[in-house]
């Protein structure tokens, strides 16, 4: 990995640890628990598809996937690292994870645009 | 002088111990160490959900639909019950360690840690609220 892009992406990495640590516990706790159990009543197509039209939706929902995305990259590669003892493969891992973030940043900003 | 410099091909190995796979399990703070990096899997499992969520949006209502009841099947309730406690996880870690990378001075003081990861604990709660009454059924 080029030295410059260090910085950056330790920057990436803990901006998305901090959204993550904000937010994902509230809306995971909504989609993945609440509204399938009938806890609380899921908010309808028109609400949803009403909500995604405002620009500052958008933008909230493009930070709320992208950078956790990347915050996972860096973790992850170090986790491959240690955990499961790769060093050799550092190039490989650092392509494939930051890649993968890349991939569903790019597909976020690419559906976000297409919404109408 | 000679134009290439010659190299032996041996050098002497050196000693390295084998460490195994599961290091981490050998100690109480390594293991707390490995499963809370291990919470970026469910960062990212939540972040690819939101935009398969997002996808649906796009394709109409029928598709919206069918995620919502994907989302009540078994599999889906044990795999989103695991990512939030991972993700919850991931918050207090990440909330304890904020004073250790952020290090805040009032008047040449130095903020007490407490405050800060409170601060942290504070905005959470706001926007929990926040989120829960913009996405509530409506």
């Amino acid at each position: 990995m080029a030295r410059p892009l260090t910085p950056f992406l330790w920057v990436l990495f803990s901006a998305g640890g901090t959204i993550a640590a904000l937010l994902f516990p509230v809306h995971l706790f909504l989609t993945g628990l609440a509204f399938p159990l009938g806890w609380l009543e899921a908010p309808s197509y028109d609400v949803l598809h009403g909500l995604v039209k405002y620009p500052v939706a958008r933008l909230y929902l493009l930070v709320l996937i992208s950078l956790p995305l990347f915050h996972w990259a860096h973790r992850f590669r170090y986790t491959l690292y240690d955990g499961l003892q790769l060093k050799h493969l550092t190039a490989l891992i650092a392509v494939l994870c930051y890649g993968a973030a890349l991939a569903g940043s790019v597909m976020a900003a690419y559906t976000l645009w297409s919404i109408h | 002088m000679s134009a290439e410099a010659h190299y032996t091909p041996y050098h002497p190995k050196w000693y390295r111990r084998r460490v195994s796979v599961w290091w981490w399990l050998q100690n109480r703070s390594y293991t707390t160490f490995v499963l809370r990096e291990l919470t970026s899997v469910s960062v990212a499992f939540f972040a690819v959900l939101s935009l398969w969520q997002l996808r649906t949006l796009v394709q109409g209502p029928e598709a919206y639909a069918h995620f919502l009841a994907r989302l009540r099947t078994p599999l889906f309730l044990v795999l989103n019950s695991m990512a939030f406690l991972f993700v919850l996880f991931h918050t207090v870690t990440w909330f304890n360690l904020a004073p250790k990378a952020i290090v805040v001075r009032l008047q040449g003081r130095r903020v007490p840690d407490w405050v800060v990861a409170g601060l942290n604990y504070l905005a959470c709660v706001l926007l929990s609220g926040a989120v829960i009454w913009i996405l509530r059924g409506r």
